[in-house]
């Protein structure tokens, strides 16, 4: 059986809406994947020292409070800056979508808005992944 | 500190003088060397990568774990165990802190269950720790069991190692809450701390059998709690019988007081950390205890491999599918078949 995949789900800032990242994190496990959540209010500093010691696959952000644009710009060039630059970072909460493009220019990979299921999530991530370790036997 | 001296008091090889004098580097792949230099010299992305290969059975991380070995040694080891909700994340986090007051760096190794099902796993443990994320002293990282009974990972020693290569003083591992007969970690670190917390006086029976045999220093946890004198009385009591009979100068394991929670106690119970430490020291069983914990590590290797090749050798035999035919249609019993298939081995030559 492959090894899990790892994932750090994570929340930025004064945000303190937990449902949705609790129901993700369980539908992860339930995937067979290991989940580490940071708690609340972690700064973008925070995250990215989190995801290189943890050496996760993914780091996903959820935001309900409007302070994307705050925060996840920055969590990416971090993540670049100190070694993590091969982590995929992917978003789910409320984002405007005028905002979805600055963040995917930012290096955002997928953001998760409304209505999308945590079915949706899970395929995604074993696409993700299944691309990812054929590119690298090739 | 000891940077320069191991736990023996030898000598610390550097790193650049043993690749400058091994004979045998032009045969090594190249990029191994590569990682075991960026992980003695303390660089985090390259540690962090080398205990996933660890834990994923990926070769590469045997072969750079081969090349750290003769650099470890130094760290203190500092198990962490306790029955489930006793505070254990919280305690380290209080640890973390008390440590890096003393100048010291800190790495953390917390194991949470693995689902049997999914093979999935929440690890939430360094929600507590996480006030310390961002410190560069620090490095904290979480496990999934991953199928290992006996509170640790297959993989919780090798990132030992590793963060021991580089450059972490005081290594706090911090196992799965646990029972009466999930202790692993005592063959595996130099201290265990057992965290006990007030309530009925059937707690201290229950750690009584496992746990109270293998503590080093008791924690007892939310000592605001109503009932705390009580069942530190009881601690105290079980470790009395335990420790009556042991010679003079033999370590006697204190019951430290804390409320992790709101950071008090973390002085008084590293004090007690370091008094095991020195105790150790002196009596020269910190070499017994590390020599142990280096056999048992090897035994349980030994052990898994030797058993899944058998187990292997014996299934591909061509007369084991009726056997197991048999077994699974209830017409054959299952230790007869075990049994035969054992004995067929063994006139195999295997």
């Amino acid at each position: 059986m492959a090894p899990p995949l790892r994932v750090l789900l994570a929340k930025l800032g004064l945000d303190t809406h937990t449902v949705g990242v609790t129901v993700i994190a369980h539908a992860l496990r339930d995937a067979g994947m290991e989940v580490i959540f940071t708690g609340l209010k972690q700064s973008a500093a925070t995250v990215a020292a989190t995801a290189i010691q943890e050496d996760v696959d993914v780091v996903g952000v959820s935001s309900l409070s409007a302070a994307h644009m705050r925060h996840i710009p920055e969590l990416a060039r971090l993540l670049r800056e100190q070694g993590g630059g091969d982590k995929l970072l992917i978003v789910g909460g409320v984002v405007p979508e005028e905002d979805q493009v600055a963040l995917h220019a930012a290096g955002v990979a997928r953001i998760f808005t409304m209505g999308a299921s945590t079915q949706d999530i899970v395929d995604y991530l074993n696409a993700w992944r299944s691309e990812r370790d054929a590119s690298a036997q090739s | 500190m000891r940077s320069r001296e191991d736990w023996r008091g030898h000598p610390m090889r550097l790193p650049s003088a043993r690749f400058a004098s091994s004979g045998d580097v032009s045969v090594k792949d190249p990029n191994t060397l590569e990682i075991a230099s960026r992980v003695l010299a303390g660089e985090v992305p390259a540690g962090a990568r080398l205990i996933r290969w660890l834990e994923d059975d990926d070769p590469r991380g045997a072969a750079v774990l081969a090349e750290l070995y003769p650099h470890t040694g130094r760290a203190r080891v500092v198990g962490i165990t306790g029955a489930p909700g006793a505070g254990k994340s919280t305690l380290a986090g209080m640890l973390i802190g008390e440590l890096r007051a003393r100048g010291q760096k800190v790495g953390v190794v917390a194991v949470d269950p693995s689902s049997p099902f999914s093979g999935g796993a929440v690890l939430g443990d360094r929600i507590r720790m996480q006030q310390h994320a961002a410190d560069p002293g620090v490095f904290i990282r979480s496990m999934g069991s991953r199928g290992q009974h006996g509170g640790l990972a297959r993989a919780s020693f090798d990132a030992l190692l590793v963060l021991d290569a580089m450059g972490y003083d005081t290594i706090l591992v911090e196992t799965v809450g646990v029972g009466q007969e999930e202790i692993e970690i005592v063959s595996l670190a130099d201290t265990t701390l057992i965290v006990a917390v007030p309530g009925l006086g059937d707690e201290v029976q229950a750690i009584k059998a496992g746990l109270m045999e293998a503590g080093d220093v008791f924690v007892l946890n939310k000592a605001d709690r109503d009932g705390a004198p009580e069942t530190r009385r009881q601690l105290e009591l079980a470790l009395h019988l335990r420790t009556q009979h042991h010679g003079e100068g033999a370590w006697i394991p204190p019951v430290i007081p804390a409320v992790a929670a709101r950071r008090e106690g973390g002085a008084a119970v590293l004090d007690a950390v370091d008094a095991h430490t020195q105790s150790l020291r002196e009596s020269g069983e910190i070499t017994a205890r590390r020599s142990a914990r280096a056999y048992a590590v090897f035994h349980k290797l030994l052990r898994d491999a030797a058993a899944r090749r058998l187990l292997e050798a014996a299934l591909a035999r061509p007369d084991a599918a009726a056997l197991v035919e048999g077994v699974r249609s209830l017409s054959i019993d299952p230790h007869a078949a075990a049994a035969s298939l054992v004995s067929r081995l063994e006139l195999a030559g295997i």
